[in-house]
């Protein structure tokens, strides 16, 4: 057995350009007091931080949640929201890979034998940008999403969006890229009526199951709520007031 | 397989011990350090009656391999009293009666202690949720609750 946690690269968070490369190693907790990372991109430190309880985030890696490849991973689709990267290493060197092609299905990845993921690659944040995840459980803390939604969206000066990325987790096999609710909101000023078409194209891109924690019909009705939600508090964060 | 040697530092002492590369740092602390004040609930993380200190850090210590252990500073229940002198939240705990069974207060006391040298002064609200990892069974949580928040305050004034 080899302890990966004493290489430096594993374990560190650096800047890289106007991004971040965060050791696969780091855990949540650690991420979580570093400020700027949080300025950067809080949807992502905050779906970090609901995985597990205060001493599971201390053990606790985006890296492990992304490969452990549940389908209601939290830290993930606020990942693929950020346009995350992961840092794939092997024996024929490392390649860079969106967050979203790790997780095949439940318990699956698309990792070679003897390839590991090394880093979380987080863009740069664009200027007037903001991202945000949600999860609906039926407590208040150290449980499972029944539905999460991260989301991403970048605004113009005159407040028209110009770039959306959504993603959805625990309502299918893996994390679910809503790229036409995407598309509902890019050249809106992010209005009710955009949000709700929006929101209707989370619920379509959703493809749940029926299970102990959630019938398929609720978790398709909870996915346009969240979405919505979600979205509200991108914005707000894209235009500074939070 | 051979087992890993592990030099490391147990609640201010030097410590050396032998594991297999498998063994947690809950199994080594039990087992081979005879500080059997951790306790397993679950061996998943989910319960925290093992929660230790790791560098500072509230970890559960079934979740973190014991050969990872060394050159760290670990923090068990077993340092938390200073000879007879109890720590204030274990003498808070006793006052409050913020116990019954006892097989999820040494994870507790250590949770909150954590919490306490992180943040003196915690809401109800940080504090419920600090220790949300830390499951009961019987005291529906909230004596444990008033006697952290009570400890913080007494704490406060003592300073």
């Amino acid at each position: 057995m080899i302890d990966v946690k004493r290489i430096a690269e594993m374990t560190s968070i650096t800047r890289q350009g106007d991004g971040w490369c965060i050791g696969a190693a780091v855990s949540s907790a650690e991420m979580n007091e570093t400020a700027d990372l949080v300025a950067d991109w809080p949807g992502v430190m905050e779906a970090a931080d609901l995985i597990g309880s205060t001493q599971v985030q201390g053990r606790a890696t985006m890296a492990g949640n992304l490969c452990n490849a549940g389908p209601a991973a939290d830290s993930v689709p606020a990942m693929v929201a950020a346009g995350a990267l992961a840092r794939v290493t092997g024996p024929d060197g490392s390649r860079d890979v969106p967050v979203e092609d790790i997780p095949t299905g439940p318990g699956k990845t698309s990792l070679a034998p003897g390839e590991l993921v090394t880093a979380i690659l987080l863009p740069a944040r664009p200027a007037n940008s903001g991202d945000a995840y949600l999860r609906f459980i039926p407590r208040t803390e150290m449980d499972i999403a029944v539905v999460g939604v991260g989301v991403a969206l970048t605004l113009d000066a005159s407040g028209t969006v110009t770039a959306a990325k959504a993603a959805l987790g625990a309502v299918g096999p893996k994390v679910i890229v809503a790229s036409d609710a995407a598309k509902a909101l890019i050249g809106t000023k992010a209005d009710d009526a955009a949000l709700d078409a929006f929101a209707a194209a989370c619920q379509a891109a959703a493809t749940p199951i029926s299970d102990k924690r959630g019938t398929a019909d609720f978790r398709k009705d909870i996915t346009a709520v969240l979405a919505k939600r979600t979205a509200k508090i991108a914005l707000s964060r894209a235009k500074g007031e939070a | 397989m051979s087992q890993i040697h592990v030099t490391t530092t147990v609640n201010g002492d030097a410590t050396e011990f032998l594991c297999e590369a498998d063994e947690t740092l809950l199994d080594v602390l039990r087992d081979h350090l005879d500080l059997t004040g951790s306790k397993e609930g679950c061996s998943t993380g989910d319960c925290g009656a093992c929660s230790v200190i790791v560098d500072g850090r509230l970890v559960s210590s079934c979740l973190m391999l014991a050969a990872e252990a060394e050159g760290r500073a670990i923090e068990t229940i077993e340092g938390m009293a200073e000879g007879d002198q109890l720590h204030p939240l274990q003498q808070k705990f006793l006052e409050m009666a913020a116990l019954q069974c006892g097989i999820c207060t040494p994870g507790i006391l250590v949770a909150a202690k954590n919490l306490l040298e992180r943040n003196p002064n915690p809401s109800e609200e940080q504090v419920r949720y600090w220790l949300a990892g830390n499951l009961c069974r019987c005291t529906g949580y909230d004596k444990i609750i008033r006697a952290v928040m009570e400890t913080a305050a007494e704490m406060r004034g003592a300073a």
